[in-house]
């Protein structure tokens, strides 16, 4: 953890100062961050900027910010609240006491078939201890456009749409505090269930695109590049995501579970256009005409800006655009054979049944 | 940017010298032919950027084999006929003939693994990794009947396979003895002149190498040798070493081609989706019939 603190400052030192870009003005319309130090900056033996390493996406930003507030945060309230957050995770990682009591019959009172017994202590946990630094200055939200940092209202249509579909959407997380999918018949059948607990993606939209944290953990991903292909790997449900260079999207009928990604370079910043994704992921309830468009430019040599927008006009009346840094890690990857290890899944559904005929017999009583 | 025309000239160099050593590397009459020497990275590494895929077959069985009715077999009154669970399946549930990928024939087991073998065979419906789409393992992921692609860089190899969206980091620095067990295993690799030698271990003991029960226990070390030896072919050697379970060291071997059609890219075959039903279909609410 220490040397992700460290990661963070030689950030914060590099960027400061070299380029200021007007808060909120941003979109695609918004000029690539110019590196700070030229000389410094990794490129392939093509001369393109290298994108190549492992990075840990996990930070305290959140995708949008309380309506009013500054994008930028002054350096005494990040500080402040970071303070907080590490303040809450040493107490959490406290000895809990041997002699005591088992939860309560039923769980904590938290919405779920059995409400909320904790599935992870704060030893699993690596949410983040930072905000997002982009252009040396922390940042509240993830989205910069539109400027309140708010995702767009849905247009009525697809409020109506999402309110049908009761299958859970990729950006679905899953959080100590949220006991997961819940609603009328959420747990019978696999496929009611979120993509995360089913091992088919990873949860909170972290392989996307677009790439998010999960606020959660294994925020690691990795990219490996070539002259023909860019690999995006994401830790969680190693899900690998190749990036085919200066090629066409796929014919219609072929849809992909991470949408079918060309890639092209403007000047330094690998442009990555995504299109033909399936129904099946729905990021925050768009449709199978969502297109993403990313953009990845190297700031130095220890971090990446990562840029989004998110198209869909079925699903929102304007593109909205999000951006944070990939800050480069030393940890190492490990697999995350999901799917091989997942009683869960199936102890869920069993659970569901098993408490159904107990309430048949209970009411026959 | 020094850096960067420094690397442009190496690059310039190395291609350079690629093309005149291909030159001299024609054979001549009466000589033996000289190996094929692969293109070249920008430093001046065999290039092994591209999309594989086996047609050994051997993801039936690596041994050699005669086609036979059917994965799962049942007695019939004449010899054996498609066990009842695979019987719909027809012609399309029949075992290709394969002349294996196993150097010198069999697969030196000892006694009890083979006995092990001869069990998993027989309780293959239940006991075959692949058919819950759980991870391959290595060696098997590069004989299955899918692509994969080698992504090689300057500071990485990567494999990202179709089947099951398997991958494997190919570490060019020993990160040290792998810290837990995994499906995929920890792959170390190296050059050695034409060759990329990668060392495998950190392996579970519960992947198979194929369709017909051949296996391993975790303390199974896979050494790797992918050599080009044509423009659009991989020669593939491994070893595999497991007292465990086998008498001496064995290797296996077969050719990786190139795939060549104009569109070809790795897709998704997310087959966990695929096997939900067969899973967890009976804790449906309404569970769907299996007649």
């Amino acid at each position: 953890m220490p040397k992700r603190f460290v990661t963070a400052a030689v950030v914060a030192t590099a960027v400061a100062g070299a380029m200021l870009m007007p808060a909120g003005l941003a979109g695609q319309a918004a000029k690539s961050p110019a590196p700070s130090k030229a000389g410094a900056m990794p490129r392939t033996p093509d001369g393109k900027p290298d994108l190549s390493g492992v990075y840990d996406l996990a930070t305290l930003t959140p995708v949008e910010r309380t309506a009013g507030t500054p994008l930028v945060m002054t350096d005494e309230q990040a500080a402040q609240l970071e303070e907080k957050v590490a303040d809450t995770k040493e107490q959490r990682a406290a000895p809990i006491k041997g002699d005591r009591d088992a939860p309560p019959l039923g769980g904590d009172g938290s919405p779920g078939a059995a409400g909320n017994v904790g599935g992870y202590n704060s030893f699993w946990i690596d949410s983040g201890s930072r905000y997002t630094i982009v252009d040396g200055r922390k940042r509240a939200s993830i989205v910069i456009d539109p400027p309140d940092g708010r995702v767009p209202q849905m247009n009525p249509e697809a409020r109506a749409r999402t309110a049908r579909n009761v299958r859970p959407t990729s950006d679905q997380t899953t959080r100590e505090d949220d006991p997961g999918f819940e609603g009328n018949g959420a747990y019978d059948d696999p496929e009611r269930r979120p993509l995360g607990e089913r091992c088919l993606m990873g949860f909170g939209s972290t392989s996307g695109p677009p790439a998010l944290p999960n606020y959660f953990y294994n925020n690691l991903h990795q990219i490996v590049q070539t002259k023909d292909s860019v690999l995006i790997l994401t830790e969680m449900v190693h899900d690998a995501r190749i990036v085919r260079m200066n090629a066409e999207h796929v014919p219609a009928q072929i849809r992909k579970w991470m949408g079918d990604s060309i890639g092209r370079w403007e000047g330094d910043t690998l442009v990555v256009d995504t299109t033909n994704f399936t129904d099946k992921t729905r990021f925050r309830g768009s449709t199978d005409k969502l297109h993403i468009v990313e953009r990845f430019t190297r700031v130095d040599a220890k971090s990446l800006r990562y840029r989004f927008t998110v198209e869909d006009p079925e699903t929102w009346p304007a593109a909205w655009t999000g951006e944070y840094t990939w800050p480069a890690t030393d940890e190492l990857m490990y697999e995350y054979a999901c799917h091989e290890g997942n009683y869960a899944l199936g102890n869920i559904l069993r659970g569901a049944r098993l408490k159904e005929a107990n309430d048949a017999k209970k009411t026959r009583q | 940017m020094r850096k960067t025309v420094l690397g442009v000239l190496i690059a310039f160099v190395a291609a350079a010298g690629g093309a005149l050593l291909t030159a001299w590397s024609t054979p001549l009459a009466g000589q033996t032919p000289a190996a094929y020497r692969a293109p070249r990275t920008a430093d001046g590494k065999p290039d092994l950027n591209g999309i594989w895929q086996s047609l050994s077959g051997a993801n039936y069985d690596i041994e050699a084999h005669m086609a036979r009715p059917a994965m799962a077999l049942r007695a019939g009154p004449y010899g054996p006929v498609p066990a009842a669970p695979v019987l719909a399946l027809g012609a399309v549930g029949a075992v290709p003939p394969g002349m294996g990928i196993v150097e010198g024939g069999a697969i030196p087991y000892k006694p009890d693994a083979l006995a092990k073998k001869k069990e998993n065979q027989e309780k293959w419906l239940e006991r075959d990794p692949e058919i819950k789409c759980y991870l391959p393992g290595v060696p098997r992921a590069n004989y299955m009947p899918f692509p994969f692609q080698i992504l090689q860089s300057q500071s990485a190899i990567f494999f990202a396979y179709e089947y099951a969206g398997a991958v494997r980091n190919i570490y060019l620095k020993d990160p040290g003895p792998p810290p837990v067990d995994s499906w995929m295993g920890q792959s170390v690799g190296r050059w050695e002149g034409e060759t990329l030698v990668i060392e495998a271990n950190g392996f579970n003991d519960s992947t198979w190498f194929d369709r017909s029960g051949n296996h391993h226990s975790e303390a199974m070390k896979v050494t790797e040798r992918y050599t080009r030896t044509a423009p659009d072919v991989i020669s593939y050697e491994a070893t595999i070493d497991d007292s465990n379970v086998f008498t001496r060291p064995w290797k296996i071997s077969f050719p990786l081609y190139r795939r060549l059609e104009k569109n070809v890219q790795i897709m998704d075959f997310k087959c966990v989706e695929f096997v939900e039903e067969l899973m967890y279909g009976q804790w449906r609410k309404k569970p769907l019939s299996r007649e």
